[in-house]
């Protein structure tokens, strides 16, 4: 006897298609949009002037090894001829980074208030981050279609179990004693949140972002098989056309991608003067 | 600044922990089961049994007990912050229990501040800014809270370091810190959970001392829990003593030594010295008790004390005059005398045998 859950899941993806047409039309407008948003913000200047830029924020976020760094990657993605790949991928990231926080943020909260929340929760999210990232591709593209927007909802779904899982863990952290000072001084169970726990879980949080987006970047690279765009694109083509010069190329300009982001949100996120 | 006026007003509170807590408080009342029954029956652990206790304005109030005891429980029951399973706490006549969230935050607010041992200072703000942070979340305007946060912090001593972070700070001034952001919101009562009991024994000294001080120059009333003795008399009004949730005795510093309950509390006074403790006229004997044993010595001739001198001035003054006994006036009139044989026994804590010959 053979079981198979695709018969199943086929049918109700083709009947969400069927009925819910026009909602998955609205989400692929607003993804297009703000993707397309980005995408031309960080291209409507000349590569030289973009680096500079980030070289200077990075300096004042993070300091000068960081600012080094970020020369060094930017530079590297430019000089490789992978401005555009690059920028576009950077976009990507942002975009299902941002959903996903967006996802994320509330349910961790929520599931490190309740245990039932949670217990719901993490079998979901096992499943989540065991199951190889592109079989999330496959009903993705059946319901949005090749391109860039079934690429983030997959991202999305890939980076949204480690940020949870993190808020959950960052909230529960919080020592007790400081929640208990919130409620001893008559502060709302809001401006607890907010003005005690938020900052006491920052750390751990950023942890979180920090994982979600590096994972969104590995993602994102892989939906290059979907017709994403970006630096996926470009490795796929190496991987098809078996052109090992343009796949390595593009392999390193997502290290450099990575490395540099990475770098840029723990140094901006981990200030020198505050927080011990 | 003492009065009568009660400000927290405890009554045979009981806090019961455990998923069978409704069944096992429904046994304690209807059937009067004990603390052990109910760990028994229901597995539920009682943290406070029976509890009561008066708080009235101006008074510092300590409760002393080990570990376990449940007085950190007890500390919290009278804010609410945790919730009484039977009795009723009121603050200022108001039974908190019945109070909505509103209410009960407004009343944390305004009349209850609370200090803990761990002081839980919020590390990403400067000194003012924890100091000034109960006003902040009570939204009060940047200036006024921080003109309130600047003059709490000047009476404990910090006025140097408003802008420096709680992390270079020692500890005694850390908890300094955590008695200025209570004070900043000007309550009438400050709960104090074992706010000392992390520093080292100098530096708690002198915290102990500016703590009574400021609070009985601020007409502030304390209740203050710690699981040192000897703390407790240093800086209570009274002290409860507590003991697997139960208060078994409450008093003055003196009436515990003098008259402790039962054995547990005996053990726990016998290292205290009595020296400033223990006052005139608890170890002083009846003047006709004196005159059948001295029948020949004129009570005018001896050195006079009042009853409230202690047991170090009343050893300086017989050893200063040379006399064998002192008479205790009150008012003028002589109500007692200390013999050197009375005296050697207050020290070991003992009362006189009022019939010894």
């Amino acid at each position: 006897m053979t079981f198979n859950p695709g018969a199943v899941l086929a049918p109700s993806i083709d009947w969400l298609n069927a009925n819910f047409h026009g909602v998955f039309a609205v989400v692929t407008q607003v993804i297009e949009t703000v993707l397309g948003g980005i995408e031309s913000a960080l291209l409507v200047l000349p590569a030289g002037a973009v680096i500079a830029i980030v070289v200077v924020l990075a300096f004042f976020a993070a300091g000068l090894w960081v600012a080094v760094l970020a020369l060094g990657c930017l530079g590297f993605c430019w000089i490789g001829g992978l401005w555009q790949a690059s920028m576009q991928t950077i976009a990507l990231v942002v975009v299902a980074v941002a959903i996903a926080v967006a996802i994320a943020f509330p349910l961790g909260i929520l599931a490190a208030r309740r245990a039932r929340v949670e217990a719901t929760l993490r079998p979901v999210l096992d499943v989540m981050q065991t199951v190889p990232p592109w079989v999330y591709l496959i009903p993705a593209v059946m319901i949005f279609s090749l391109g860039r927007v079934p690429a983030i909802i997959a991202t999305i779904v890939y980076g949204i179990p480690p940020m949870l899982r993190l808020t959950t863990l960052a909230f529960r952290g919080v020592p007790n004693d400081l929640k208990e000072l919130g409620q001893a001084i008559g502060a709302k169970p809001r401006t607890i949140l907010w003005k005690i726990e938020l900052p006491a879980a920052m750390p751990t949080l950023l942890v979180g972002l920090n994982q979600c987006i590096l994972l969104s970047l590995a993602m994102v690279v892989l939906a290059g098989l979907v017709g994403a765009g970006g630096l996926g694109a470009e490795v796929t083509r190496g991987l098809t056309r078996m052109e090992m010069g343009l796949g390595l190329r593009a392999g390193l300009a997502i290290v450099a991608v990575a490395v540099l982001v990475d770098r840029l949100t723990r140094g901006a996120l981990d200030p020198k003067p505050q927080l011990p | 600044m003492e009065s009568n006026e009660v400000l927290i007003d405890c009554r045979s509170v009981w806090k019961v922990f455990g998923e069978r807590s409704r069944e096992a408080i429904g046994a304690i009342t209807g059937r009067g089961l004990g603390k052990q029954q109910v760990l028994r029956e229901f597995g539920c652990v009682v943290g406070v049994s029976d509890a009561s206790l008066q708080v009235r304005r101006g008074e510092i109030f300590c409760v002393m007990g080990l570990s376990g005891s449940g007085k950190s429980t007890l500390i919290r029951l009278l804010n609410r912050l945790i919730e009484p399973s039977l009795g009723t706490v009121t603050v200022k006549g108001r039974d908190i229990a019945a109070m909505d969230a509103a209410t009960l935050r407004e009343t944390r607010a305004r009349h209850i501040g609370m200090v803990f041992q761990s002081v839980a200072l919020l590390p990403q703000r400067t000194v003012l800014e924890n100091a000034a942070f109960g006003l902040e979340v009570q939204g009060v305007g940047r200036e006024d809270r921080n003109r309130a946060a600047e003059a709490a912090l000047a009476k404990v001593g910090l006025s140097d370091w408003i802008q420096r972070y709680p992390r270079e700070l020692s500890g005694g001034m850390q908890q300094r810190v955590g008695l200025a952001r209570a004070l900043t919101a000007d309550p009438e009562i400050i709960l104090m959970d074992e706010p000392f009991s992390a520093l080292d024994p100098l530096i708690r000294r002198q915290l102990q001392d500016e703590f009574r001080q400021l609070a009985k120059d601020l007409g502030k009333s304390a209740v203050f829990i710690t699981h040192d003795l000897d703390e407790a008399i240093r800086i209570g009004d009274r002290i409860a003593i507590m003991k697997d949730g139960v208060i078994i005795q409450d008093g003055t510093a003196e009436q515990i030594v003098m008259n402790p309950a039962d054995q547990y509390v005996v053990d726990f006074v016998a290292g205290i010295s009595r020296l400033h403790l223990v006052k005139a006229h608890s170890v002083m004997i009846p003047v006709d008790q004196w005159r059948r044993q001295w029948p020949g010595v004129s009570l005018d001739s001896l050195p006079q004390c009042s009853p409230d001198a202690d047991i170090d001035a009343l050893i300086g003054k017989i050893t200063g005059t040379g006399s064998d006994a002192i008479a205790i006036a009150d008012n003028g009139r002589i109500v007692g005398v200390v013999t050197t044989r009375s005296l050697l026994l207050g020290v070991r804590g003992d009362a006189e045998p009022r019939a010894a010959a």
